[in-house]
């Protein structure tokens, strides 16, 4: 299984599949960067779920002002240990345990947004499609693997909020006797079946993932969450984002008048230039 | 001591009575420096330049205020500048932003220059000056970089100071000696701040002063490569020259005003530049662990990476190829028999050390280096290696144009792949790009000199505004 993923070539999600290619194919993450009830909804997840084992070692807490909600609401709501407003969103865990739990130290998350954008997709994708690409697999050490992230070490923290959904991985190569293509169906329970038939030559290799979610409702909601939460990890990778744009108006329109200011005085004199 | 004779009045006449040099260098310098009135489009960039530097001098004095070079806290104290300190970001934003305009407003100063003969006789030592910023830039680039500590940062520099180690002998030690460890750390961290900061900053402003000082000795060249100087009216000045102040001074505030409109474009709105002016990587903190699956510098360093990546194996055959040819020419164009002699005997050992077959070959890994090296030392050549009778592209035949763009889309394209993840194609690509950037340099006493030449005006072309 853990092989099958890692040849990775993909398509997946309910509903909209994308064409295999060689290259990450990513969900297109809705824009909720101005939305300060969805920035808000992601600050809370991101305190309830993923402040357990990942540090925004360089946010602080007030900085959360930014989107609207105020020390009181910071301190009561989303603050759960002895930690001041004026603090950064530490953690208790020690980096080197949790090396040992999970194979790797949890990535601290400030800058996760920009850090994991390339020149082939942003950040705010990636993030919005791997928190959306767990399914079973009673072969990792979690019990999940990711459709993004192959053998990822982080569990599926948010499955709940999902609901069950069942995976299926289609799977085209070259076995002994030709072109197979192997067909697993990975239920909600983690119970797996597996079905194998020879292909034509000329059939594409690669492999396919989909999703069919068993509680659609839930699953919309998810889908929902994850957007938000991806809000605030963009937010939360540059704060001072919303205000730059901002002020880079006015200070573009200054310069505009500048120029013109310039040009005329640059004409004032030159006209004596024969 | 008696007072210099004055004629200023006031606080300035006090002054000038003390201090004659304050007025009469302002005089030298702007209000009776005669530039020609000719200036266009291309003339911007020095003045561009300059501010440039003033911005990243004053930014970079406030990021030093914040920033620590700990390899335990640099990578934090960064973005404590971007988050916690007031303003921060917009200091910091304006130098990384302005690290990357130095070099595009240097290429397009550099171009000027190719354009226009403004490196040829007596702008000699103008040219030099200019060649010696352009290295401390690089080199101030270079250590900047490390600064931020993220992963490009470090795997760059790793990289760069590896390419010190593919020197003969001497080389692995003298890339520990760079690093001051056996691998980037700390201790290279403190020692690129102290370059980054200090040491290349005093050499490039003096350096600057330098270019500065050796331009209004000659005076400015301009578009039709004419010497103003030539042509004086009865009171002594220049009849096609114009004082640098005021009118060249509102004529450049203008044509910077419209700069900082694309800089502040940039600062405000796309401050990454789409991984370019900062790279994604760098957003993850310097691993010594983990490798990053592809390393690239800055893109304003890719021509010369590209140059440096495209020296394979393979290719030594055709730098052997193309260094027996030019021997050859060489060897019939030179008039002393001991030149001709020394041609022979330098390509001899030439030879011998990058065949792949010989027993003597060197790793083409240095041969890489020198190449890169080569690259951007051969600009100090150009005052000497142009041999056309007219000094600007006006006056030249209009395949020298060409040529001169063909070279600069040349020099793009090998940006371009620098920037790549090396690929069969496009380390081909690479190399033919390799062998005509060298081309256009090596031929230049040849090809500089064919052609039919138009004839000079006397007088500067300028129509009245």
């Amino acid at each position: 299984m853990k092989r099958l993923i890692a040849a990775f070539a993909l398509a997946f999600a309910a509903g909209s599949a994308f064409a295999a290619g060689a290259a990450l194919h990513l969900d297109r993450w809705p824009d909720r960067s101005k939305d300060v009830a969805a920035l808000q909804n992601g600050a809370r997840l991101f305190a309830n779920y993923c402040l357990g084992c990942h540090s925004a070692n360089l946010m602080r807490w007030n900085r959360l002002n930014d989107i609207e909600l105020d020390d009181r609401q910071i301190k009561d709501f989303l603050i759960f240990g002895p930690q001041k407003v004026g603090d950064t969103m530490t953690i208790a865990m020690n980096p080197k345990d949790a090396k040992v739990w999970f194979g790797k130290t949890p990535p601290d998350l400030s800058v996760i947004a920009r850090a994991r954008t390339s020149f082939d997709y942003t950040g705010a994708d990636y993030l919005y499609t791997l928190l959306r690409g767990y399914y079973r697999d009673p072969a990792s050490p979690t019990g999940w693997n990711n459709v993004v992230y192959p053998n990822i070490g982080m569990p599926h923290v948010l499955w709940e909020r999902q609901g069950p959904r069942e995976v299926t991985i289609v799977r085209t190569a070259h076995a002994a006797k030709g072109l197979v293509r192997t067909t697993t169906t990975v239920d909600a329970d983690g119970r797996t079946t597996e079905t194998s038939a020879p292909v034509a030559e000329t059939a594409e290799t690669g492999t396919t993932v989909s999703f069919k979610p068993l509680a659609p409702q839930l699953a919309r909601q998810y889908d929902s969450d994850v957007a938000d939460l991806v809000a605030y990890l963009v937010f939360m990778t540059e704060p001072v984002r919303a205000d730059r744009a901002r002020i880079g108006v006015w200070v573009l329109l200054f310069l505009a008048l500048f120029t013109v200011a310039a040009w005329r005085l640059n004409a004032v004199y030159w006209k004596d230039v024969k | 001591m008696a007072l210099h004779n004055t004629e200023y009045k006031g606080l300035l006449g006090w002054i000038d009575a003390r201090m004659p040099t304050l007025m009469s260098e302002y005089k030298k310098h702007m209000s009776e420096y005669y530039a020609p009135k000719n200036f266009n489009f291309w003339y911007f960039f020095g003045s561009f330049a300059l501010v440039v530097l003033v911005i990243q001098i004053v930014t970079g004095i406030f990021l030093v205020m914040h920033y620590k070079p700990d390899a335990r806290f640099a990578f934090e104290s960064v973005e404590y500048i971007m988050r916690d300190v007031p303003g921060g970001w917009f200091i910091r934003y304006m130098h990384s932003t302005g690290a990357s305009f130095f070099f595009i407003v240097v290429y397009l100063h550099m171009f000027r220059g190719l354009l226009y003969g403004s490196y040829r006789k007596p702008r000699e030592l103008v040219w030099i000056f200019g060649c010696l910023i352009f290295l401390c830039l690089m080199g101030e680039a270079f250590f900047g970089y490390l600064l931020p500590w993220g992963q490009m940062s470090y795997w760059g520099a790793q990289v760069i100071v590896n390419l010190f180690s593919a020197i003969p002998l001497i080389g692995p030690d003298l890339a520990v000696w760079i690093r001051g460890d056996y691998v980037v750390s700390d201790a290279t961290l403190n020692r690129f701040f102290s370059f980054h900061v200090i040491a290349i900053p005093l050499v490039l402003l003096g350096l600057v002063v330098a270019h500065i000082l050796a331009l209004h000795d000659v005076g400015s060249n301009n578009p039709d490569g004419i010497e103003i100087k030539d042509r004086k009216g009865p009171d002594g000045k220049p009849l096609d020259g114009i004082p640098f102040h005021p009118y060249y001074t509102v004529h450049d505030i203008f044509g910077l005003s419209i700069f900082l409109i694309a800089f502040f474009a940039i600062v405000f709105f796309a401050p990454e530049m789409g991984g370019y002016f900062l790279e994604w990587n760098n957003f993850i903190p310097a691993d010594p662990l983990v490798t990053p699956p592809h390393i690239a510098p800055v893109w304003y360093f890719t021509p010369f990476y590209s140059i440096l990546r495209a020296t394979t194996s393979d290719f030594m055959w055709a730098l052997v190829a193309g260094i027996v040819g030019y021997a050859a020419l060489l060897y019939f164009a030179l008039p002393s028999r001991l030149a001709r002699y020394a041609t022979l005997a330098v390509t001899l050992v030439l030879v011998v050390l990058m065949l792949p077959k010989s027993p003597l070959a060197l790793d083409p890994k240095f041969w890489g280096v020198v190449l890169m090296g080569v690259s951007v030392l051969i600009f100090f050549a150009l005052p000497w290696i142009d041999q056309s009778p007219v000094k600007s592209m006006r006056y030249r035949p209009a395949w020298h144009l060409w040529l001169l763009m063909a070279f600069a889309v040349v020099f793009l394209v090998l940006g371009y792949l620098g920037t790549q993840p090396p690929e069969p194609t496009l380390t081909l690509i690479a190399q033919a790009g390799t062998l005509l950037y060298f081309a256009f340099f090596f031929l230049m006493p040849w090809w500089s000199r064919v052609g039919e030449f138009k004839p000079v005006p006397e007088r500067v072309t300028f129509a009245a505004h």
